[in-house]
């Protein structure tokens, strides 16, 4: 067992788990954050996306231990007040979204490429969310999502 | 996946004496972590390397970049230093895997997996890399000895890679549409006196290109390859890509990173 110490969405928390303990499960299992969502489980997919000190990383290939004394933020952490991130409301405005499951890790990996690259270009959306599959929506409209949301942030 | 000890020790020693034969050194855990959680693998001891500070950073020399083991892809990527010297580096490493694989995954990381689809071996092989463990310096050429196996022994650990800056190199992969891996990558580098062209993707374990790397020493040009006949025997074959197939694309790719350098 080990003890993690972490500061999730601006709270710290802190929880005696057993070393091998990934960080998707720790969110979703030991504090109830079941927005991280986890698809494939072999990290190709990118649903369970979470920030790490700011930077997007795949939480399910990711062990709590090794990001002891970090901040992250989940896609809970998004929204203040009760009003949703630029990015989350870029995607409803878009329809950026269908059955939701990949959305977590779509918006968390989005905000992360506007925080590098202020106005990326179709292509350089598409790239950087290589790591973040789909299956329903065809990426048409998340594309747009990204690209309305970097008007607005 | 099975229980383990974590452990994140401070420096080299303390990680060399934790280790064992049922140990495994952590790095950005990309491959490690989801190769346990398939049952492909599993250690009683794992050693995270993380925390030892000497192993990361990026220090450059007239001749050489000498890039350290936890260093990851997103810093080589968009290292003015490492763009400048050598450029076909910084992309090489900008086109591994996906963003978040990049902002975790680790050089040492990766030529100590030697996966026959890495990139980043290809750039050794190209680039007279030299190999800094905890107990020697090994050349890339001795380094890559098979299909996920190096010359590492147990308790060996690379702390860092040394470059030699060529004249001249590019990397040109043709990834696979859905991993980034490479179905073949061919790595260019003209050097003062010889030309190297490292090919990983098409063979169980990387390697060069001897009659490609001849004729460019001769003549370093994309006519002087073009249409040269890569042997297809010993290459690998599979739902991607035939044997015959990936011996075009070796040929042609290396052209494209001529053409590109």
């Amino acid at each position: 067992m080990t003890k993690v110490t972490l500061e999730v969405n601006g709270k710290k928390v802190s929880k005696e788990v057993p070393d091998h303990t990934l960080l998707s499960v720790f969110l979703r299992d030991n504090l109830n954050l079941t927005g991280t969502h986890v698809g494939c489980d072999t990290s190709q997919c990118g649903a369970c996306v979470v920030h790490v000190n700011g930077k997007s990383i795949k939480s399910c290939s990711t062990l709590a231990a090794d990001v002891e004394g970090s901040k992250v933020t989940t896609i809970e952490g998004l929204a203040k007040d009760g009003k949703l991130h630029p990015m989350q409301a870029a995607f409803k405005k878009t329809h950026g979204l269908q059955c939701g499951y990949c959305t977590p890790g779509m918006v968390m990996s989005a905000v992360d490429l506007l925080q590098t690259k202020k106005n990326p270009s179709d292509q350089e959306i598409r790239e950087w969310l290589e790591g973040n599959i789909c299956r329903c929506t065809g990426y048409q409209n998340i594309v747009a999502a990204v690209k309305e949301a970097a008007t607005k942030m | 996946m099975k229980s383990f000890n974590y452990h994140a020790p401070k420096d080299v020693k303390d990680a060399s004496k934790l280790a064992s034969s049922n140990s495994a050194f952590l790095a950005g855990g990309m491959t490690t972590i989801p190769s346990m959680k398939l049952g492909l693998a599993s250690y009683k001891d794992v050693i995270d390397i993380k925390n030892i500070k000497k192993l990361s950073g990026i220090k450059v020399s007239g001749k050489t970049v000498t890039i350290g083991a936890t260093t990851k892809h997103v810093e080589v990527a968009t290292s003015k230093d490492v763009k400048k010297a050598i450029p076909a580096l910084a992309k090489l490493a900008g086109n591994i895997g996906d963003a978040q694989v990049r902002n975790r995954g680790t050089i040492g990381g990766s030529i100590s997996n030697n996966d026959p689809s890495a990139c980043y071996p290809s750039a050794c092989m190209a680039l007279n890399a030299v190999i800094h463990t905890n107990k020697r310096k090994i050349d890339a050429e001795k380094f890559f000895t098979g299909m996920f196996e190096t010359a590492l022994k147990s308790g060996e650990l690379v702390e860092a890679v040394e470059f030699q800056i060529p004249e001249k190199a590019d990397y040109q992969k043709h990834p696979n549409p859905a991993s980034r891996y490479a179905i073949i990558g061919v790595f260019v580098a003209k050097h003062k006196k010889d030309v190297n062209v490292a090919v990983t993707g098409a063979k169980s374990c990387v390697y060069i290109d001897k009659d490609l790397s001849k004729k460019l020493s001769s003549s370093f040009s994309a006519s002087a390859i073009e249409g040269m006949n890569v042997k297809s025997s010993g290459m690998n074959s599979d739902m991607h890509a035939s044997a015959e197939y990936r011996a075009n694309l070796v040929s042609l790719y290396a052209k494209k990173a001529v053409e590109a350098c």
